[in-house]
């Protein structure tokens, strides 16, 4: 390891910054992938595959991502829910790997949701 | 670098290695792996988290869930709800001891709740082995500004306008002993840590070694350039060989970074650390003998003054900080004085630390602003008494801190006012006991340990400490006069003003706190022969009130010795020629039948009998 210097530490914790958004809190935005048996077998895996790697490439540091059972609609999977603080979440459905992209784009770093993926607006949020 | 998706923070403090927590990281790798996941959830090993009593302990973040009492067999299950389905577990989760309701939010236990964290700041949250983590954490901000921005004399003005006393137990302001070593001229000085940790059951250094070794080295470096010391020693006890190999390899990655050595973040000022283990004399604790134990030479105290801040280690100026004590340091440099005396009081600012066991629920390790009252250390971070028995006493200081009685469960706990009890802050052992504890019992296994641990310079501690204890154990064996109470006490003020050092002025202090707040105990004791808990074997007579007694042979199939006889929906009865006084069957029995009498009861007349379980009805 090469010697610190001052600004160093600022950017050693700069880099750490995603792994402890994590760990302490603080995040702006929150995706709930559904992987009851439905969303596993409807292809969740993919989706969740797809969306960790997006998230990795554009080195976005405040979103992260969580798994969670059957949303009860199991014929519309695989799902996922998008909570961006302060706003109301957006149930997105019969997603795969290039729809939960571009709801990436679009919705969490853009704040627009994409209506034609969506299944409804403003479920309970989880935060 | 890499992205996981959740962060498992599993405990691997001592607590959590001892019951199984490597195994359970193992496990928790295989089924990952398996499930395909290894690239989605980081393991990280955390220092101790604190609830030691439920180890091996987890918390999953982003959900903040918390999980205890892991098993290799629950692993598989826990990896498929959790982890692939997204559904938290709730076999493995706390539940609340009478609701048993599961509490998934480790924020929303009442164990974690009530605490606010400074010095455990990092615990569970980092990586102790990783420099990298500690320093996401802020680390080593607070050294660079030490070094960089400000002056020896602005250090030492902010310590001491944020009140930090020392947290080994005296509580002496840390601002002012920098000071004093600050203003003697010398070419050579030392900053040395304190972690030589001795109080039976406290181990509230050893989790802050272990779980944010660097915390302990940044707050060294800033003391290091308060009173300009270019060398300094951690005195770790070698019986802690978790703390000393997570201390080694910080201080390793601290050369490698240049955080130590030369010229340290390019700031000109040189600091070396090294580590040195005391072999584990209670008496190295004390501030000259751990300074003659790093000489190589006997640990034994020496008069003092001249003081350390004089003539320290190796006669130059030395300053001795507690662990505890340099881990809040970097907080006080970052935040400032007044941040600091936001939480605890005037005289006694910000937090501490207690190693909480005994009596209570929740067991562990916690953190509490100072004031607090002890009622809710006890009943809501403890979460009361187990089994719902009765509290009796709160142990503090250790062997030379003293024991609490229920009246003054709403001292708040600061330094003056554990002093004005009798007790002592002490280092932060704290110790809870139910109505099966003697008092008289508990003074003698403290002066068992001071009497060991005496160095033997001094005849004050050497010879009044074992004499102290042979009135002790007269007293529990039967030997009990009438003046032994008034002897103790004398004896114990000579001790106090005589002996050399902390060790002999405490050592009385168990003795002298059960006397005053537990005295109808000791005069049992001596008079009547009779140990009213039921623990000193030769004072007490274990007897069947057959009034109460619903002969459901649970006591018969409990007593080791068979001295139990009766049949069944018959009341029972003890022979007392078989009895070994072991008191399982008073554990055992549901019905409170069973009585502890004194020890003349065992020849007594029947209507001697009735007339003392009327005696016994009303005192338990």
């Amino acid at each position: 390891m090469p010697r610190l210097t001052i600004e160093d530490l600022q950017r050693i914790k700069e880099k750490y910054k995603a792994e402890f958004t994590l760990r302490e809190g603080g995040y702006r935005a929150k995706v709930t992938v559904h992987m009851g048996t439905c969303g596993i077998a409807a292809g969740a895996r993919a989706v969740m595959t797809a969306l960790m790697d997006e998230i990795a490439r554009t080195k976005v540091e405040d979103v992260i991502i969580t798994t969670s059972g059957c949303a009860g609609l199991c014929a519309r999977e695989p799902m996922a829910t998008v909570e961006i603080i302060g706003h109301p979440p957006v149930k997105y459905c019969d997603l795969n790997g290039d729809k939960i992209v571009e709801i990436f784009k679009e919705h969490i770093m853009g704040g627009n949701p994409v209506e034609k993926y969506a299944l409804v607006l403003g479920s309970e949020t989880t935060y | 670098m890499e992205r996981y998706r959740a962060n498992v923070m599993l405990c691997a403090g001592t607590g959590c290695v001892a019951s199984g927590a490597m195994k359970v990281k193992t496990a928790l790798q295989e089924e990952l792996k398996k499930r395909g996941l290894q690239e989605e959830i980081k393991i990280v090993l955390t220092g101790c988290n604190g609830y030691c009593a439920q180890g091996p302990v987890m918390s999953v973040h982003p959900d903040e869930v918390f999980y205890q009492a892991l098993t290799v067999e629950e692993i598989p299950r826990l990896v498929e709800e959790h982890f692939l389905k997204g559904r938290p577990y709730q076999k493995l989760m706390f539940k609340e001891p009478e609701k048993k309701v599961a509490i998934p939010l480790m924020r929303d236990i009442p164990f974690f709740k009530y605490q606010v964290l400074r010095v455990l700041r990092n615990r569970g949250l980092i990586d102790p082995e990783s420099l990298d983590e500690y320093i996401a954490r802020d680390g080593y901000q607070a050294a660079a500004k030490a070094l960089t921005q400000m002056t020896p004399q602005e250090i030492i003005e902010v310590v001491k306008d944020s009140g930090l006393r020392g947290r080994g137990g005296a509580g002496f302001p840390t601002g002012l002993k920098w000071q004093f070593c600050s203003n003697v001229l010398s070419d050579v000085k030392y900053m040395l840590c304190n972690g030589d940790e001795g109080d039976p059951g406290a181990f509230m250094d050893r989790s802050v070694m272990e779980a944010d070794p660097h915390a302990v080295i940044e707050g060294m470096i800033i003391g290091a350039k308060a009173i300009g010391a270019h060398q300094g020693y951690i005195y770790v006890r070698a019986e802690y060989p978790l703390a000393v190999k997570r201390l080694q390899i910080a201080i390793d990655r601290c050369y490698e970074a240049g955080l130590l050595g030369k010229n340290i973040m390019d700031s000109g000022f040189d600091f070396d650390l090294e580590i040195y283990q005391g072999a584990g004399a209670f008496v190295c604790g004390e501030e000259t003998a751990l300074m003659r134990s790093i000489e190589g030479k006997r640990g034994m105290p020496r008069p003092r003054p001249p003081f350390p801040a004089h003539k320290g280690l190796w006669e130059k100026p030395s300053v001795l900080n507690n662990v505890e004590t340099l881990a809040q340091v970097p907080l006080i440099i970052l935040n400032g004085a007044e941040w600091y005396r936001s939480l605890g009081t005037e005289n006694s600012p910000g937090t501490k630390v207690f190693a909480l066991t005994g009596a209570v629920n929740n067991i562990g390790l916690i953190e509490v602003p100072m004031g607090i009252p002890l009622r809710t250390i006890i009943y809501d971070i403890g979460g009361g008494m187990k089994k719902g028995r009765k509290f009796k006493a709160v142990q503090m200081g250790g062997p030379s801190g003293g024991c609490i009685p229920e009246s003054l469960l709403d001292l708040p706990v600061t330094y003056e006012d554990i002093v004005k009890s009798g007790a002592i802050m002490g280092s932060g052992g704290m110790v809870v006991m139910d109505d099966n504890n003697c008092m008289v019992s508990t003074a003698k296994f403290f002066l068992e340990f001071t009497a060991d641990e005496s160095c033997g310079k001094c005849v004050p501690c050497r010879v009044g400490t074992r004499i102290l204890l042979d009135i002790l154990t007269d007293i529990c064996e039967g030997r009990g006069r009438e003046g032994d109470i008034e002897a103790l006490e004398d004896l114990s003020q000579d001790i106090i003003s005589a002996s050399l050092c902390g060790l002999g002025m405490t050592a009385p202090n168990p003795v002298l706190t059960t006397i005053r707040y537990f005295r109808d105990e000791y005069e049992a004791h001596i008079k009547d022969k009779w140990c009213i808990a039921g623990v000193c074997r030769d004072l007490c007579t274990f007897f069947i009130d057959e009034k109460f007694c619903k002969g459901c042979m649970a006591c018969q199939r409990a007593c080791p010795s068979k001295a139990v006889v009766g049949e069944k929906k018959k009341p029972h009865r003890i022979i007392q020629e078989l009895c070994v006084h072991c008191r399982t069957c008073y554990e055992t029995c549901k019905f409170k039948s069973i009585k502890i009498l004194p020890a003349k009861a065992r020849e007594a007349q029947p209507s001697e009998l009735i007339e003392l379980v009327g005696t016994a009805q009303k005192k338990q």
